[in-house]
């Protein structure tokens, strides 16, 4: 195959899989969200089980007009969505499914997984600004004083995890989980990172993970309670789609991400690797599923912290503790 | 000094200007209860000066009471505080009684004790709902109104209305929905299985608040929100004219169902709940130990409820004596009353509300002083008005 028809075929599948899944995530927050709250959901749309509510729902705001206020920058405005939507899935671009199945194994995947994910923030950035609107200003600026906070953490946990699998690249970084830990009667057992020793540096990633995406407990760039929708409020139509498509799309590959560094990724403990290009992508939609669920249970318990609290959780603990995580895990390296 | 500087030094030492913004908080806008508007002057998100601008949702009822007769106007006055609209009708109803000299029968009065109480539980389960709601949470919304469904359901049965019962009459209450007003057959009176339904209602309503407590009541992000924010001292509660959860959350003991009842309330046990920090965590709290102590009322309520008519004798066309009354209650939200210059006849010369949100609002430019925006929505909330009760 040529270049070009390679590229396409992977952009295509890449798309495919993407939204599909950010479909389904949604479908997964309306209904969990719904039995939390003694409610049934969507119940008729595709005949059973409301299935095709999130379709019918974006068909909906398909046909809603796509409206751009007067005094609004209308090129930064119409292009936010995008940068939006394109950075939740261009992070897919490294994530291994398998052995092979992967789109690009780079060598500074961990590096470029961060660079890219936190790219959603520019646009969030760029339509907070452009909504000439003040709520939006105010969300726009409270994603920008997150990233900051959240960046840091979420840095050094990856760098603990970088450390002590001595690379970058997430395909060695799964290969490195699945290889043997030690040997039990004569049976080699493999551990992801989480067990070994990696516990603080999970939960590390998975709170900077909820702040980045901007979820509850640290959904203060949307916020409705105060500033209305945030940065979305002047959104509508096709463009409030690309946000909230873009938002559940990170959710999923923030999720991914977590998966492949902590939880060993497409690798599973007992699974032969022969199978692992078959078995594999299951399998990293399995732990995927486990940490989605994670991130919607936690929004439909607890209510929003404030922004000032967020930061002097992110200083005084996150990045201590992040500091003290790396070296753990060095002295894991060397002892264990 | 400034003469011997570079000109570009001069500029660089001026301090940098930002001036302040004007954020306009509602008419709409998701978390002012309605159509309250606030001015307020931000410093990013520092608020420097809020201004409250209300009026949106003025509907003129004490200028209408005045060309209505006083049974027309208790359909008017339980739209004044639309979530216990029943507990609005009371004190009205009462001070017109007053003035004419005619007193409900005991069974009436203590329906109209049990249907208040029922009023505040539905008043508090709102906030409740709504509160954890403004701090972000949403799944307590559902709980809360889950179960003051049931509450609104019991009322429905004995009044025939779930907001606006419409239930009183001067002189007792209506005959309950079946009965009809001629009648005088035991159907007048409560809905068959009132009683019991009410027992597992109020013993539902008191799981709620239990599991209220296990979701929000001990939830660290919740103590994040509200502990410490909103202090309000007990000497500005009362220079401010606070009353009611608000008023009692400072630490001050004033319930005028102890002070000025005007329902049997010292012929049942309960506690006023005072709480000492004057927070949005303590008004939260006690409002919700409130609705604890109403289900207890209730369940206390149906037992002692004696037997007997609804309805006084009273003339048909009623001609009140001229006079003035003031009468007060405690009304879920605080101190509700009703002050009613009569010159005989059929319609009140004046009628003047002493609506509860009105005056409870009354402290917001103070207590928003220097706080965050997202406190702003943490305090307002935690004050717990109502749109209607503070434009009348």
């Amino acid at each position: 195959m040529s270049f070009w028809a390679t590229l396409g075929l992977q952009v295509v599948a890449v798309l495919a899989v993407m939204l599909g899944l950010a479909l389904v995530t949604i479908y997964a927050e309306l209904k969990i969200s719904a039995h939390m709250q003694s409610r049934i959901g969507p119940y008729y749309a595709g005949g059973r089980w409301g299935w095709a509510q999130p379709l019918a729902d974006g068909l909906k705001f398909l046909q809603k007009e796509d409206l751009v206020p007067r005094l609004a920058d209308s090129t930064v405005y119409r292009l936010a969505p995008y940068v939006v939507i394109v950075a939740a899935l261009a992070v897919w671009v490294v994530i291994p499914f398998g052995p092979s199945l992967v789109v690009r194994d780079l060598d500074l995947g961990a590096f470029y997984v961060l660079a890219v994910s936190s790219l959603s923030t520019l646009g969030v950035l760029m339509a907070g600004w452009a909504s000439a609107n003040k709520y939006s200003l105010i969300g726009g600026l409270r994603a920008a004083a997150q990233l900051i906070a959240y960046e840091l953490p979420l840095l050094l946990a990856v760098l603990a995890v970088v450390v002590q699998a001595g690379t970058m690249s997430l395909s060695e970084i799964v290969a490195v989980q699945a290889e043997p830990w030690f040997v039990v009667a004569g049976v080699p057992i493999s551990a992801p990172f989480i067990v070994k020793g990696q516990i603080i540096g999970f939960t590390i990633f998975m709170i900077a993970a909820i702040a980045e995406l901007s979820r509850i407990p640290f959904d203060m760039p949307i916020a409705e309670s105060e500033l209305t929708m945030g940065y979305l409020t002047e959104y509508s139509g096709i463009r409030f789609t690309m946000f909230f498509l873009g938002e559940y799309a990170s959710m999923v590959a923030m999720s991914a991400i977590a998966a492949t560094l902590y939880l060993g990724g497409y690798a599973l403990p007992g699974v032969p690797a022969a199978t692992l290009n078959v078995v594999g992508p299951f399998v990293l939609l399995g732990k995927v599923a486990l940490l989605v669920f994670l991130m919607i249970w936690f929004r439909w318990t607890w209510p929003r912290l404030r922004e000032d609290q967020l930061q002097a959780m992110a200083w005084r603990w996150l990045i201590p503790l992040g500091l003290l995580n790396i070296v753990l895990a060095g002295i894991f390296k060397v002892v264990l | 000094m400034t003469g011997l500087m570079h000109r570009s030094e001069v500029a660089v030492s001026v301090e940098l200007q930002t001036p302040d913004m004007t954020l306009n908080i509602g008419p709409q806008h998701p978390s002012t209860h309605g159509v309250l508007r606030l001015v307020a002057k931000v410093d990013g998100e520092r608020i420097e000066e809020v201004e409250p601008v209300i009026g949106y949702m003025h509907r003129g009822y004490e200028k209408l009471a005045e060309v209505r007769t006083y049974a027309q106007i208790t359909a008017l006055v339980n739209r004044i505080d639309w979530v216990a609209g029943f507990a609005s009708e009371v004190p009205f109803i009462v001070a017109v009684e007053r003035l004419t000299g005619i007193e409900a029968p005991p069974r009436a009065q203590w329906i109209r004790l049990i249907l208040t109480e029922m009023a505040r539980i539905a008043s508090h389960l709102v906030f409740m709902s709504s509160y954890p709601l403004e701090l972000g949470a949403t799944t307590p919304l559902m709980w809360a109104l889950r179960e003051r469904e049931r509450v609104l359901d019991l009322i429905e049965s004995v009044t025939g209305g779930r907001f606006h019962p419409n239930f009183n009459r001067v002189g007792g209450v209506k005959p309950a929905a079946g009965g009809g007003s001629k009648t005088k057959k035991i159907s007048m009176d409560l809905p068959a299985g009132f009683f019991a339904q009410t027992k597992t209602a109020m013993e539902k309503v008191l799981h709620v608040c239990d599991e209220l407590d296990e979701l929000v009541t001990g939830n660290e992000f919740i103590k994040a929100r509200t502990v410490g924010i909103g202090v309000i001292p007990p000497d500005k509660a009362i220079e401010y004219g606070l009353s009611g959860p608000n008023l009692r959350a400072s630490g001050v003991d004033f319930d005028l169902r102890k002070v000025e009842p005007i329902l049997p309330y010292d012929e049942v046990d309960f506690d006023v709940v005072v709480t000492t920090s004057g927070d949005c965590y303590d008004r939260y709290v006690c409002r919700l130990e409130e609705i604890r102590q109403s289900a207890r009322i209730v369940l206390q309520a149906i037992d002692k409820i004696p037997s007997g008519p609804l309805q006084a004798k009273v003339p048909r066309v009623l001609k009140v004596p001229e006079g003035q009354v003031y009468v007060r209650h405690e009304n879920p939200k605080g101190e509700f009353g009703y002050y009613i210059v009569s010159e005989g006849g059929r319609m009140p010369y004046r009628l003047k509300i002493r609506s509860t949100s009105f005056s409870n609002l009354s402290i917001l430019p103070w207590l928003l002083e220097g706080q965050l925006v997202p406190d702003l929505v943490a305090i307002m909330g935690s004050l717990d008005f109502v749109l209607g009760d503070v434009d009348r």
